[in-house]
């Protein structure tokens, strides 16, 4: 067995947290990629610059500013303690947060691509039909965009997997709690524990491969008839 | 190609420069990698070196166990400053380091700190109320301050208590950042973080005893690659002198004869 309970703990917790940030993030960027796409509104240009802001800024920049804003003498630390949820940061729902925030653009932005790729022809065929708006968006946007929905999944799950800027920042290494794969290959390689790195590392190397792999056969299965 | 007199004039000045201090051959550069818990001290303690024997000293901080992994890749360092007396020892046996050079250079003290005032008492107790939601400890596993800080809470009987109350820091650096953000209400840092001119500026600290946990003995070494630079040399001996070692006694480091 060349992964110790550690490491299998750090496996799981990634894969948790991974699975969770990819969920959220559908659900919650569904409406924002839909209206990013549609709309004529002059807040489109500012609100994507912030929806892609997680690409270029260094995770040390996004783990300080969250440390700094969940803590106790931050403002949302101040709400999350308000609200009787404590403080974020060290927990794995701050991670979760984290999370949300770092994989954001790559879940808006396959889904925006995805919607805007309808165009207004189906929809105005499906509202000639009678079909309401709600009806509309269910029955014919959604379905025509599951490729997006697809590229969507996998990426956020994939980059979130692979963070380790943000985690370090926030997440006060807590085995199974906030200790994910990255930060503990991190630790074995500071440890000088190199063969236990290897293990780890070259299995995420194997990992993203196949997941973009996989994500470029869906893509081609989807070009095809 | 077109060069002005003015641009000329300027590129001459330089190469005269470079052939002077080239001719000089005593004002060098040395490459040297410091562990975090001694940039302060360090930055101090160049600026005076430069100032007395004209060499550059060029400083980059990190983890220990990084430059160990660094160095032993072929990073370029030519002094190595660690926060332990392991990984030093190991590159002279790696063949990396010289091992006559091998020396002490600061004996680090470990302080139970938080930023509030009156939040740590004199004696530690604190810890035994557990009035606080997180107690920040360098990672033991990686850093010397951690085994530290882990030691003296066995010698309390409050490890096991405590466990579920320790975030990690990867590093001493971290670890002061979790408390100084008030993420983590107190935490086990290094005295020379908390500690200017000789005291330590704010909120309220117990400087754990020396005999609650193994020294924390950091050791320097000159590499291999620093071998025939006369800068590095002076370096080295340059740590031993009643001006650095004022310095790093100031942030609260002992010293050892």
């Amino acid at each position: 067995m060349p992964f110790n309970e550690t490491d299998l703990r750090a496996i799981g917790l990634t894969l948790r947290l991974a699975g969770t940030t990819m969920a959220l993030l559908l659900v919650l960027c569904t409406p924002l990629a839909w209206w990013l796409a549609r709309t004529r509104s002059r807040w489109r240009g500012p609100l994507s610059a912030v929806v892609a802001l997680p690409l270029v800024l260094p995770p040390t920049v996004i783990g300080f500013y969250l440390l700094v804003a969940l803590g106790p003498n931050g403002p949302l630390g101040q709400l999350t303690t308000a609200l009787g949820l404590g403080t974020l940061p060290f927990t794995f729902w701050g991670l979760v947060l984290g999370s949300l925030i770092y994989s954001l653009p790559f879940a808006v932005q396959p889904l925006q691509g995805a919607f805007e790729a309808i165009g207004e022809r189906p929809l105005e065929a499906a509202a000639t039909l009678g079909a309401g708006p709600l009806d509309r968006f269910f029955t014919v946007a959604l379905p025509l965009a599951r490729g997006g929905f697809v590229t969507a999944a996998i990426l956020s799950f994939a980059h979130t997997v692979g963070e380790f800027g943000v985690v370090l920042m926030l997440g006060g290494n807590i085995p199974g709690v906030t200790r994910v794969i990255s930060v503990q290959i991190y630790d074995h390689v500071e440890a000088l524990e190199y063969t236990q790195a290897h293990w780890l590392a070259g299995g995420m190397v194997v990992f993203s491969f196949i997941v973009l792999l996989g994500l470029n056969l869906t893509r081609r299965a989807r070009l095809l008839p | 190609m077109h060069l002005s007199f003015k641009r000329l004039r300027r590129i001459l000045g330089a190469l005269t420069l470079t052939f002077s201090s080239l001719h000089a051959a005593q004002a060098a550069d040395v490459q040297v990698a410091v562990a975090a818990n001694f940039t302060a001290p360090m930055q101090e303690i160049a600026a005076l070196f430069a100032k007395e024997t004209g060499h550059k000293a060029d400083l980059s901080f990190g983890s220990t166990g990084k430059f160990y992994a660094q160095i032993s890749n072929g990073a370029p360092f030519e002094v190595f400053l660690s926060a332990d007396d392991k990984t030093a020892a190991r590159l002279v046996s790696d063949g990396r380091a010289v091992g006559t050079t091998l020396m002490p250079y600061a004996l680090g003290s470990l302080v139970l700190w938080s930023p509030t005032e009156g939040m740590v008492d004199g004696q530690g107790k604190v810890l035994a109320t557990g009035t606080f939601a997180h107690l920040a400890v360098a990672n033991p596993k990686l850093a010397p301050y951690g085994v530290a800080a882990m030691q003296a809470l066995h010698k309390l009987g409050l490890a096991d208590k405590l466990q579920s109350k320790i975030v990690m820091g990867e590093n001493i650096g971290q670890t002061y950042q979790f408390v100084h953000t008030g993420n983590a209400q107190l935490g086990f840092v290094a005295l020379s973080q908390v500690m200017k001119d000789g005291e330590i500026s704010k909120g309220s600290a117990w400087r754990v005893p020396a005999e609650m946990h193994a020294p924390i003995r950091q050791d320097a070494v000159m590499l291999v690659r620093g071998k025939d630079n006369p800068a590095a040399a002076a370096l080295m001996q340059y740590l031993k002198s009643d001006a650095a070692r004022a310095v790093i006694q100031s942030y609260g480091y002992g010293i050892i004869e």
